[in-house]
């Protein structure tokens, strides 16, 4: 650890006076193996370095990235970002993270036996995976993937305004994707992971069967017709649409015009049954964090309170911008500037579960995938269309299940058109810990 | 980039437990890139990326290590390291003696990104954010991206191959808000080339800049988009994402051997009606998918996928090709020296047809026609793709009409293939794309004629 520290603050050193510097250093070590018919497909085991230099002169902003930590790539770092600040154009909102007094939650992210286990052993989970799956049910044709990797991670940042932060961490994950033969001679398919701080805590069986369940309830699966059932989201794609929605709600993208949420703190945008925040500082969440990309500690930022908006997430610039403070939320890599965003979403609990969901809808859909999430959501207007596969619910039971169909909305609307909130808090290997939703409002599109 | 005889020794290193295939891969990549938002130009970014990958093959197991340090003993041990995770049975001491191959260079970037000024760079930007602001007062936001990047790359492997290349990329892009009675709307526009700074003598910032403007504000009156099924018209250059995603990545031969493709076992097969015929082209000169040499050494080439209709062949990389005897197809591409290559597209097109493009609306009753796509996304074990479309209309009694909001379409690649019953003769390319697969990106282009499929579903909120 105290190397990265060190090699930041002697490149820290070389700071000029009437300028101020701030730099990032990061080193991971990586292991992935992939297995396919009982073999290792690869296995890749590697170290990699990367080291971010910004200097801020005047109010203008310059950058300099390197892969290597070699003598002859690192000398001319802060002299080209110096160099790239002289063609920026002065903006009162550049600048550092300042200390600001806010006490750091200490959070133990680090697990030795990612280091200690032989990989014969992470070898061994990998191939007991891919029989697992094989395993569960006589309809499995093939297996994608069945893949272990895991990180250590260290990074360093420092400045010259007095902020000297470090983390480190692991996390080991297992995953796999799976194909099943549907009774019309196609293919369905379904995958599920698995992560945690270390191997020891993979649930090699959970994953397996998860991928299986998940690709056997989309048998026999057709097109949709269109029309406007209520959605059915369980916990893990309830974090998935409630990410885009905490997207939208990054301070930079309100200084910037961009959200449709602008100017709309202490209005009711969501349901009253909705509260949710950011909450990096829950040691249980995978994506807790001590200190934020710029160093300043992370802690919990209510977003929305009863169907309320109340604030934004803000890292040093977006703060500047609206005149308020930094909520800790910098998220960034070595290779540009940080931007704000969410870590660790966090819904407060509300009633009801999955089943009983279902059992109390005439006209539904439980949602089993949704694809184009990267290019079927705009993030400033807040619509959206992505492809969904999924079950049917017909008077409060599973019915037939869809595929090939689309489901669209616009975020702002989807928000107070939220049905119910459920108890069934899960924390997800994403770090959210979310309950399953029911959503109105939203358009179902098939050729059924 | 690197004195042979070390390279030499590093093969014979990473052969050292028994390996079948070595192969050593250095990168050295420079970028620039600079941004202007919220009319200012900001971070002006430079970047530096060098090392190497060594992989060491032993049956069907791949070992893989990268390294960042280049010396004699960084390289050794990251061979030693990619030897032990490949663990072959046999040992000893195996010579390798790797001999240049020449491949005439098709890339030529005349005028080379590190000789041009950065305040050049950065007046493109001012340039295009002022254009954009004064198509209409409706723009109140404006973001403008300058991105440029050489990328060197040696491969050396124990058959003694040795060949190098020197990539030059630019790319420039601009985003617009309009802010309207309806909220707000976007548009985006983008150039990319495999060329230098050149590129801005073709490619006018400020037409780009207006264009982009109008986009969004064409978008403040869109209605609703339909959803359900209907007859799609894609115009030109747009529908290279359509066959990208509809069949390009289910010809991949990494995914046909695990079965996990729609196309597998269907070669010489009639997969789509006998208008269509797919390239796959990485000698493309200057197009955003081209290169001299491909990731693991071999020159691009021009590879018929589909020819009217028939499926004739798949796409290859070292390892896939290797297993079923033949030569790879020029298509094994990797991000960077970090990653292992696999079978990847570079400039995928379909060829021109005879219809004109006009008539193909006007016989189109009604349905969408889309002018410009985004990204998309394929299962390729099921075949279902989705793709967004970033600026549609409607077609109404064979004409074009009004603007329609953005949304993704979703169809199936065999089923589609089989639907398109219409193709333009107005050839074009596409906008520059990064392909992802397993968590790698690499640049590709696309490109086809106007066409039409009679039936996909759109994602639209309109029932």
């Amino acid at each position: 650890m105290s190397d990265l520290t060190d090699l930041a603050r002697r490149i820290l050193g070389g700071a000029t006076e009437g300028e101020d510097v701030e730099v990032c250093v990061g080193r991971a070590v990586e292991t992935e193996v992939r297995v396919h018919g009982g073999e290792v497909e690869s296995l890749t085991v590697a170290e990699s370095h990367g080291i971010g230099v910004r200097v801020v002169v005047d109010g203008r902003e310059g950058l300099a990235h390197a892969g290597s930590f070699d003598a002859d790539v690192i000398d001319g770092l802060l002299v080209e970002a110096r160099d790239n600040a002289a063609f920026s154009e002065p903006d009162d909102r550049v600048g550092f993270a300042a200390p600001d007094g806010v006490t750091v939650t200490p959070v133990d992210r680090w697990d030795d036996s990612v280091a200690g286990t032989d990989v014969d052993d992470k070898i061994a989970l990998a191939i007991d995976l891919e029989a697992a799956v094989r395993a569960v049910d006589e309809r499995v044709r093939g297996v994608r993937a069945s893949i272990y990797g895991d990180t250590r991670s260290e990074s360093a940042v420092v400045n010259t305004l007095g902020i000297d932060a470090n983390t480190s961490a692991t996390v080991a994950s297992l995953s796999t994707s799976v194909l099943v033969d549907d009774i019309d001679g196609g293919t369905r398919t379904g995958g599920a992971v698995d992560a945690g701080r270390g191997p020891t805590s993979l649930d090699v069986g959970l994953v397996a069967d998860l991928a299986v369940t998940r690709a056997l309830q989309l048998i026999g699966a057709g097109p949709p017709s269109t029309g406007r059932p209520a959605v059915v989201l369980e916990p893990r794609f309830a974090a998935t649409v409630l990410g885009l929605v905490a997207g939208m709600l990054s301070g930079e993208r309100v200084v910037k015009g961009r959200s449709a949420f602008a100017d709309r703190v202490g209005d009711e945008v969501a349901a009253t049954g909705l509260s949710m925040a950011d909450d990096p500082t829950d040691v249980e969440s995978l994506s807790a964090a001590a200190t934020d990309g710029e160093g300043l500690a992370c802690r919990r930022v209510p977003l929305i309170e009863d169907g309320v908006l109340h604030g934004f997430l803000h890292d040093t610039r977006s703060a500047r911008g609206l005149g308020v403070s930094s909520t800790g939320s910098a998220l960034r890599s070595v290779r540009g500037t940080p931007s704000p965003g969410h870590r660790a979403l966090h819904v407060a609990s509300g009633h009801g579960d999955l089943e009983s969901f279902i059992a109390g809808i005439d006209d539904g859909l439980l949602v089993a995938s949704l694809q184009g999430l990267h290019s079927g959501v705009n993030a400033v207007s807040g619509d959206f269309s992505v492809g969904v596969e999924g079950v049917r619910i017909r008077d409060g039971v599973l019915a037939e299940p869809i595929r090939e169909g689309t489901l669209a909305g616009a975020i702002p609307r989807m928000l107070l058109d939220i049905a119910e909130v459920g108890s069934d808090l899960e924390m997800q290997s994403g770090g959210s810990l979310v309950p399953s939703l029911v959503l109105g409002g939203l358009t179902l599109g098939g050729g059924g | 980039m690197l004195d042979h005889e070390l390279i030499n020794r590093t093969l014979s290193t990473a052969l050292r437990t028994g390996g079948e295939f070595a192969e050593v891969f250095v990168e050295d990549k420079r970028s620039s890139s600079a941004m202007l938002d919220d009319g200012r130009v900001e971070e002006l970014t430079s970047g530096r990326d060098r090392g190497a990958g060594i992989r060491v093959v032993v049956g069907d197991t791949t070992g893989f290590a990268h390294t960042a340090d280049l010396s004699e003993s960084g390289l050794a041990s990251a061979a030693d390291a990619a030897a032990a995770a490949a663990r072959g049975g046999g040992g000893g001491v195996r010579e390798v003696a790797v001999s240049p191959v020449e491949t005439p260079r098709t890339n030529s970037a005349r005028i080379a990104p590190e000789d041009v000024a950065k305040a050049t760079k950065v007046e493109l930007l001012s340039l295009a954010d002022a254009a954009a602001r004064s198509e209409d007062t409706a723009i109140t936001q404006v973001s403008a991206r300058y991105g440029d990047s050489r990328r060197r790359i040696l491969v050396a492997n124990s058959d003694g191959l040795l060949a190098e290349d020197d990539q030059v990329r630019t790319l420039f892009s601009v985003s617009c808000v309009a802010t309207g009675d309806t909220g707000l709307q976007t548009g985006r526009e983008s150039t990319g080339r495999t060329i230098g700074f050149e590129l801005f003598d073709e490619a006018d910032v400020e037409e780009m800049a207006r264009t982009t403007a109008a986009r969004a504000i064409t978008k403040l009156s869109a209605r609703p988009a339909p959803s359900g099924a209907m007859p799609v018209v894609v115009g030109p250059g747009g529908g290279g994402v359509l066959f990208h995603e509809a069949c390009g990545h289910g010809l991949e031969a990494d995914l046909v051997a695990k079965a996990a493709s729609v196309f597998a076992g269907r070669v010489g097969e009639e997969v789509a009606t006998p208008l269509v015929t797919l390239v796959d082209d990485g000698t493309m000169a200057g197009e955003w998918g081209h290169f001299t040499i491909d990731d693991e050494g071999r020159p691009a080439a021009h590879n018929v996928l589909i020819k009217d209709g028939v499926l004739t062949d798949y796409m290859w990389d070292h390892l896939r090709a290797r297993n079923e005897g033949r030569p790879s197809s020029g298509n094994g591409r990797r991000q960077s020296y970090q990653h292992l290559p696999m079978v990847r597209m570079t400039n995928t097109y379909i060829e021109n047809g005879d219809d004109d493009p006009a008539d193909i609306i006007s016989s189109t009753d009604s349905g969408v026609y889309v002018a410009q796509l985004g990204g998309g996304q394929v299962n390729t074990a099921t075949g279902d793709f989705v793709f967004g479309m970033t600026e549609a209309y409607l077609i109404e009694n064979g004409q074009i009409t009004e603007p329609i909001r953005e949304g993704n379409l979703i169809g199936n690649g065999p089923e589609v293939l089989n639907r398109i019953d219409a193709l333009g003769n107005d050839f074009a390319m596409g906008h520059p794309g990064t392909c992802g697969k397993d968590g790698q990106g690499v640049p590709v282009g696309d490109g086809t004629p106007t066409l039409r499929v009679t039936s996909l579903t759109i994602g639209g909120t309109a029932a």
